[in-house]
Order: structure tokens, then sequence, then C-alpha cells
């Protein structure tokens, strides 16, 4: 892929983040941050290629490493957000409280 | 440009997918009911961008020729022995990170985030030094030299990474009590900062020239140094915004180590991260009515700062109340807003504040929560805590949707939250929370206070007017104790 496509890809993705993120409620924000922090370890993507790799010991490690990290918060992000989330509940009786 | 390894089709599909997955993740967190659903799509979304990249760099099984190159994108082949390690990695990690989630304290949130993301900041730094050493293995070096561009990719994104990780160490560490909250003031800061900000730039400039060793790694320390410079000023009241900022920072690292790799997957996450943690960050400036740059500069809640508004320090009249009287007047009242705040979760009242609440509604007592913006130390923390405590979340109300009603409301419960209820903030153009959205405590009939002690002030350092009000009660106590009390008394 060219650079511009790349680019492309980015500044799009940035305004699909702006109006999705807005759409977040506030009381949601705490689970957000924890569910952006999860997904934000994509770059485990780097770290599998680099422990792939054959050839230079050090970067293996490196990436080797580098998946550790990111498995601790793909796997730690996803479960608290998880936690997070399934408090969240309604009122339990529908009485429509409102005046 | 020629210089990328023949993209297989289904492989980018894949990423794209996953990418996806992870827009959805977000989307579903517009209302509690479909936030579920949501992180379940980033789960998958997850599993298929490593699921796709172990397919692609680990050919399983390790025969070699049978479905190699056709699989293998760089034909690098790996035995059994690679493909075991990376999996035992991922088994480390996901043993470390599952124990974390299922033990950590709800208080303790904020913390957890801040931790998490200098983990995402050291492993960009730790991928981007791997492609450094290696950049065959990445396709963005022809015969050991690396592209051009390539290098601005690199040079940034390690560099991001490393301000994220000592960044978030440093906000670990404050958010943790490792570190006082107190801002920490060099003389010459500002041009210090500036000047390894420079440095940092003209490097990644230099490095672009020169593939030298020295000129990566000396980039990675500054950018480490400058991280623990732009977090060490910055008091414990801003923390919010640090957090949101450093969650920004960790998408962008994610997305600059996308641009490395041409990845989609990558660069669309790092886009949605970087974007959600800048617009959390501008939220909760709003919400201070400070500016982005001010909080950056740091010194906010500083000692010398403290004295300057509206706080003369004379004995005024204040009246005490017993959790007899706040039982009392809450069981005679119509509605009570009850306002939450950092107090509340240091004390880790939020259960028994539900218990007084529900007594309350026992009685025939409308009950409802009013949370400011930044209520505790990171956005929706106040949210988090009373969800952990079975308050329905129908229940909770934001400062703008629920502001208008303490005109309306008998009682006022504000427990463990000061500066964001303190009028000087409409009142007191020397106050330093001036222009910041309050809620309006002091229009209710009757304003309870629950409050360790008439001393303490917030955070701002500010006195409260609202304590000095005839229709105010103060509950001096601490306050999971008070409302305890408050409990027994309502039987």
């Amino acid at each position: 892929m060219d650079f511009i496509a790349i680019l492309s890809i980015f500044v799009l993705a940035c305004f699909v983040g702006y109006y999705v993120v807005w759409s977040v409620t506030p009381a949601l924000h705490t689970p957000l941050m924890a569910v952006t922090n999860a997904i934000s370890s994509v770059i485990i993507v780097g770290a599998l290629i680099a422990a792939a790799a054959a050839g230079e010991a050090v970067s293996k490690w490196l990436g080797l490493l580098a998946v550790v990290l990111a498995s601790v918060n793909i796997f730690g992000g996803f479960a608290v957000t998880a936690r997070m989330l399934a408090m969240y509940k309604k009122k339990e009786r529908p009485v429509a409280a409102k005046k | 440009m020629e210089h990328t390894a023949p993209v297989n089709p289904w492989v980018a599909l894949a990423y794209l997918i996953a990418g996806i997955c992870f827009i959805l993740a977000l989307r579903g967190l517009s209302s509690p009911e479909s936030s579920r659903r949501g992180n379940r799509f980033g789960m998958i979304g997850m599993g298929i961008a490593i699921i796709t990249t172990l397919v692609t760099h680990v050919p399983l099984g390790g025969l070699s020729g049978a479905h190699g190159p056709a699989i293998a994108l760089h034909g690098d082949f790996v035995d059994l022995v690679t493909a075991g390690e990376i999996l035992v990695a991922i088994a480390i990690g996901a043993t470390i990170g599952l124990t974390i989630a299922r033990r950590i304290q709800m208080t303790a949130m904020p913390q957890l985030v801040a931790a998490f993301h200098s983990l995402v900041g050291l492993a960009a730094v730790l991928v981007a030094g791997a492609a450094f050493l290696n950049p065959g293995a990445f396709g963005i070096a022809e015969a050991g030299v690396i592209f051009v561009q390539s290098r601005i990719e690199m040079g940034l994104g390690v560099a991001i990474g490393a301000i994220t990780f000592s960044g978030s160490i440093i906000a670990f560490a404050k958010l943790n009590g490792n570190m006082s909250g107190k801002p920490i003031l060099l003389p010459g800061r500002h041009i210090l900062n500036l000047g390894v900000l420079a440095a940092i730039l003209a490097l990644v400039a230099y490095f672009t020239q020169d593939q030298a060793p020295w000129i990566f790694w000396t980039i990675t320390v500054l950018a480490f140094a400058i991280g623990f410079l732009l977090i060490i000023p910055i008091g414990g009241a801003d923390m919010p915004v640090v957090v949101s900022m450093l969650n920004s920072y960790s998408g962008w690292a994610a997305a600059a180590m996308g641009f490395t790799l041409h990845n989609t997957a990558m660069i669309i996450t790092g886009a949605l991260v970087g974007s959600s943690g800048a617009i959390l960050s501008y939220i909760m400036c709003r919400a201070m009515n400070r500016s982005f740059i001010s909080v950056i500069a740091g010194g906010f809640g500083a000692e010398d700062a403290g004295g300057g508004g509206g706080g003369e320090k004379i004995d005024r009249p204040w009246k005490r109340g017993s959790a007899e009287d706040a039982a009392f007047l809450m069981k005679q009242a119509e509605q009570v807003i009850i306002v939450p705040g950092y107090g509340m979760a240091v004390a880790q009242a939020q259960h028994v504040l539900r218990e007084m609440a529900d007594k309350l509604k026992e009685e025939g007592v409308t009950v409802k929560y009013a949370i400011h913006p930044v209520a505790g130390r990171m956005p929706g923390h106040m949210n988090v805590l009373l969800a952990e405590a079975n308050v329905p979340y129908d229940e909770v109300f934001e400062l703008e949707d629920i502001n208008s009603e303490f005109a309306q409301t008998d009682v006022a419960f504000v427990i463990g939250a000061n500066d964001v209820t303190n009028p000087a903030a409409k009142t007191d153009k020397s106050s330093p929370i001036y222009g910041m959205p309050i809620l309006d405590v002091a229009n209710a009939k009757t304003v309870l206070f629950c409050k360790r002690s008439m001393g303490g002030v917030g955070y701002a350092g500010v006195d409260n007017e609202v304590f000095y009000q005839d229709n105010t009660m103060m509950l001096l106590s601490d306050a999971k104790k008070m409302v305890e009390e408050i409990v027994k008394a309502l039987d």
C-alpha cells in the first residue's frame, strides 16, 4: 500500500473515532478508557512479527517481551471492561418513578 | 511504493475486519445495554488480528515447503519452537492480565488504566526497537537500509511510545500514592521541556539522513525523559486530563507503528484510541474551565497557588449536624440528590451509600445522583463506583441534566466532593476555579456536607462558601462511618 492510501485510512478513521466517541455516554467513560487501552494493544501484531522473525536474536527477544506486555493489556483490558460493564444495571422494578 | 512485500488480499481484508470490529466495540458504548456486545466485538477483532498475524508469520508445523510460501508472507520458516515461545509469551501475559483484572478494586481503576497505558507505550518502544534491529523482517528495508519514510514513522513511533511509557509510570505513581499528588516544579522546566522536544524532532529529522543506532536510541532515551518531565509538574486534580491524554498518546503510538508496518488494523485502532483520548481530555478540560495548555504546563494545586483565592482564614460560623439530624432531614424530604466525589471513593462508601438510598426510597423519598464530569480521578470514575454498588444507572445524572433540579430539591447530600460544588467558581474572579461549571447544591433547601474535617479544602485549595451557608449542615466524619450511622438512624 502506498503512503497516501494509508494516510487516507488514518484520516478517515480519525473522523470515525471522533463521531463514535462523542456518542459514548459519559457514564461509560471509564469502560471506554479500559477498552481503548485493550484495543490499542493491537500493537501485538508488530510484536508477533518481530518474535516470529528469524535472524536477529535481540530483535526476537524484544518482540517476545512486547508480546507479553501487549497480552497483559489485551486480556486484562477486555476482562476488566467486561467486569465493569456487567455492573451497569437498570432499575429492577419497572416503576416509572418520573415526576 | 514498491518496497512492501506483496500483500495477500485476504490478509489485508482480515486486518480491515479487525479494525471494523474495534469501531463497533466503541460504538457499543453509546448505551449500557449495547456495551457488552461491543466489548465482545473488540475481543473478536483482537482475535482476528492475532490469528491472522500468527498464520502469516509463523507457519505452524514447521514442515518446510508444504504450505510454506503460500502462507508465509516473508518466506521465513519458523519451527515449532518459535510458535511455542510465542504461545508461552501470550499465556504469561494472559495470566497476569486476567489475574489483575479479576482482583483490582474499582476504586483503583485510574491507577490500573495508567499502568496499562504504560505497557502499551513500552510495547510500542520494544516493537520499534525490534523493527530497527531487524528491518528486513518487517519489510521496511532493502539490503539493511531502512526506507526514509519508515525511519520517520519509526522515530515518531518510538518517541510517542516512550513518552506514553514514562508519563504513565509517573501518573500511576501519583494516582497510587507512591508519589505525592503535589506538583513538582523544576526551575526553567518550560525551557527544558521545549528544548528536549526540539532535540527529539531534530534527531528524527537527522535519522532520515543517517541510520546510525545512536540516533535511534538517543531519541528513545530523550522521549523517556520528556514523558517524565511532562507529568511531574501536574497536580492530583488534573489527573483526569493526564490519564485521558496518555490514553490518546497510546493510540497515536499504535497508529505510528501501524504506518511503519502498513497495517490497517493498527492504523484504524490508533486513530480511534487517539481521538477517544483527545476527546476525553477536551471534556475534562472543559469541565474544569482550564485550557489544555495550562493543564500541560502544570503547577495547578501547588502549595503556593493555594492561599490565593477567597481564602481569608478567619473563623466563620458553621453548623455541625449529627447522623440523626441528617437521617431526620432526609426522611422528611421529597427528593434527595446525592453528590459523590473522590472522598467517597477513598472511603469506599459507595455500598453503604446505596443502602442509605434504598432506605430512603422505602420511605417514599426520590433519590438521584448527580455527577460532575471531573468527580474522581478519571472520566466516569464515579459512575463505575456507583454501578459497582448496584445503583441503577438511570438514577445517575450528569451535571447538565440535573443542575436545574437542585432548586426544587429538599436535601443535597454532598459526600467527598468539594470543588465541584464551590460557588466561588461563579462569583470570585480571583479564584483558581473561576469559570468551572459547578453543581448548584447551594440552591437546595438543605445541604448536608459530608467531609472529614473543616480544615482540609479541595485539591484546588479554595475555601467553599457553601460550608457557611445558613442552610448547610456539616457532617464531619469519615464518609463511610457517617453514612453507616445515618443508615442506622434511618431504621
